[in-house]
């Protein structure tokens, strides 16, 4: 801390007016930048342990008053959020993995300078970024392929994102040494070999920037629900959020008539809850793959 | 690459190889890519095959392509219906307030970072506005109702004591304000996101092009304006071009989940609407029709979008 303060009064005493100026403006901007982000997240923090009333007579601003884990415990009685919880873990776990094995290998041929299709195949694949069927006809081919109202379309549907895909080919052709497969041909190793002990091993930050980029894809998912899921029993948490948040089948009629007072007074606790227990786990995740970002995203996103 | 490597004249005279050499020689990168390319074919080219239902009667009984062709039936029977200016106004308005509000936010808060000099600073000022980006759609839009409630709801409680609005306003439901709080909130979640490029692009700005600047006598303004600036132009104008390229497709989620009958004349847009009648009302011709509308336009402006800047600028996708 010390040394940021005094490096921080040599820059400013070094320059003059202007660049002074420059430099408040750029820490008032973060400065807002930072709260604005952070402050409406950290109020529904606050706001799902307190009392709903005080939250809503705009009492609770910093710190949470009449504090209660009701909201919680309400949450945790549902079934319906258990069920949901279930399915999504299930969906982004398994749609992730097949992501990956459909992406990794892939995005290693296109790669592969001596390959001579890849480019025709790049075009064939980048050309579905621009233009597409629409909505309809992937539905009716969903339907004609009977797998409407099965767990499989959430899994399959989306198995490759093109962008992800040149992401990872463009950090597989500019971080890993042309000199590393000549040495490795050499000792009559296979694609398949190499690929799976040398390139995989190097390439832990864009392998890990784009599992986070397809699990929090799976974990968000509305629109494939939405569209080909009708089953109670195979919705994701994000249909049984939009059902307890947007259209207020609020967990209020579990309680029954004489403890509906009890009930309002706690809906949006419950609803912050909910709000936190279904964003969490994604967030948790974020800060360990954050390192990586530079490595992977940047390189791959800007020559891409 | 190889071939060369494997000597001059012989690979001079042994050029020409059969198909069959390469594919026993590839063998392996086939069978790595096979699984991409089956699902791409049959994901997205399967759907673009249905495209043809546009022009068709669909009939239940014979299925996908069995119905008779009824050349563009489909689309003047959008293009003279009452849906079709309100649907392709909304969506053209939202998208374009998105793009202007919304494009030019993430490069300033791209300059910003970049000249925070403190390291944790910086670093807990991208960590925080990197994570609205994980919020669902769902989430999001829950929490814009919550917080926009007209009887309990933060803001308004807000702007009620400054004594900005008359009485407690039900700003989701006015349809005045759809279009700020869909900016705004889309704003806030996606701008610290779409700063990584910019901040990537700068990252990457030779240090020389600095000292360079300032012997010329440049200050901290100047630098921004005549070194950083031209150093991130390419990705700038990169990025507008795709996003132009996108300007009618307006999130299907956010606007479907903040659609209400308060505000429906302004949140009906080309993707809702396909919807409603798409799928929901089992209009398949007539709404792959619109749909396959709202793709041509934004292709279009894609390639126009590409030709500008090819000519302005000598910057372009492809």
């Amino acid at each position: 801390m010390k040394k940021n303060q005094m490096t921080a009064k040599h820059t400013l005493s070094a320059h003059n007016g202007p660049d002074a100026a420059f430099q408040i403006v750029v820490v008032a901007v973060a400065v807002l930048s930072f709260i604005m982000v952070v402050y409406p997240m950290y109020f529904i923090v606050i706001a799902s342990f307190s009392d709903s009333t005080l939250v809503n007579q705009g009492q609770v601003i910093l710190l949470p008053k009449g504090v209660s884990l009701y909201g919680y415990q309400h949450i945790f009685d549902n079934a319906q959020i258990w069920t949901g919880y279930k399915n999504t873990i299930f969906y982004s776990v398994v749609g992730t993995a097949l992501n990956m094995a459909v992406t990794l290998p892939a995005a290693y041929v296109l790669s592969r300078k001596a390959f001579r299709p890849r480019r025709i195949i790049m075009a064939l694949f980048v050309f579905t970024m621009y233009f597409n069927g629409g909505m309809v006809p992937t539905y009716m081919l969903v339907k004609n392929l009977g797998l409407l109202n099965t767990p499989w379309i959430l899994i399959v549907m989306g198995a490759l994102n093109v962008f992800n895909l040149i992401i990872t080919r463009t950090f597989f052709e500019n971080s890993i040494p042309e000199d590393l497969y000549e040495a490795a041909t050499l000792d009559g190793c296979s694609h398949f070999r190499y690929f799976s002990t040398i390139v995989l091993p190097l390439s832990k930050a864009v392998i890990a920037v784009i599992m986070l980029y397809y699990l929090v894809g799976h974990w968000n998912d509305f629109f494939n629900p939405l569209l080909y899921i009708n089953k109670d029993s195979l919705q994701p948490l994000q249909i049984i959020l939009r059902n307890i948040l947007l259209s207020n089948q609020a967990m209020a009629g579990s309680s029954g008539g004489g403890a509906s007072g009890y009930a309002q007074q706690f809906a949006d606790q419950i609803k912050f809850g909910v709000i936190i227990v279904s964003t969490l786990p994604v967030l948790c995740v974020y800060p360990f793959i954050q390192k990586y970002f530079e490595k992977g995203v940047m390189i791959g996103a800007v020559k891409g | 690459m190889r071939q060369a490597s494997a000597g001059g004249s012989f690979a001079a005279t042994t050029r020409k190889r059969s198909v069959g050499y390469y594919l026993k020689r590839d063998w392996q990168l086939w069978v790595m890519i096979l699984p991409a390319i089956v699902y791409i074919l049959i994901f997205c080219y399967g759907p673009m095959y249905g495209l043809q239902l546009a022009f068709r009667d669909y009939d239940f009984s014979k299925g996908f392509t069995g119905g008779q062709w009824s050349g563009m039936k489909y689309f003047m029977q959008y293009f003279t219906s009452p849906m079709f200016w309100p649907t392709l106004r909304n969506t053209f308005l939202i998208a374009f307030f998105s793009l202007v509000c919304g494009f030019p936010v993430p490069i300033l808060l791209a300059l910003v970072i970049n000249s925070i000099h403190s390291k944790n600073g910086k670093r807990a000022v991208q960590t925080a506005v990197y994570m609205p980006y994980f919020i669902s759609t769902v989430v999001m839009v829950a929490i814009l109702q919550i917080m926009l409630s007209p009887t309990t709801g933060m803001l308004s409680n807000l702007l009620k004591a400054m004594h900005l609005v008359p009485q407690a306003a039900n700003l989701m439901g006015d349809a005045s304000s759809f279009i700020p709080i869909y900016v705004i909130s889309g704003i806030w979640q996606g701008a610290g996101w779409n700063s990584i490029i910019f901040i990537a692009a700068l990252a990457a700005v030779d240090s020389q092009l600095y000292d360079a600047a300032k012997v010329d006598g440049a200050n901290r303004w100047q630098q921004v304006w005549h070194v950083e600036l031209p150093a991130i132009l390419p990705t700038i104008i990169i990025l507008l071009i795709l996003n132009m390229g996108n300007i009618l497709s307006v999130g299907f989620e956010k606007t479907f989940l903040m659609q209400n009958a308060l505000n429906k004349s302004v949140s009906e847009v080309i993707a809702t609407y396909v919807f409603n009648v798409g799928i929901k009302s089992s209009q398949f011709s007539f709404g792959t029709a619109v749909g396959l509308f709202n793709t041509l336009v934004n292709f279009i402006f894609l390639v126009v979008a590409n030709q500008i800047s090819r000519r302005v600028a000598d910057i372009s996708l492809v």
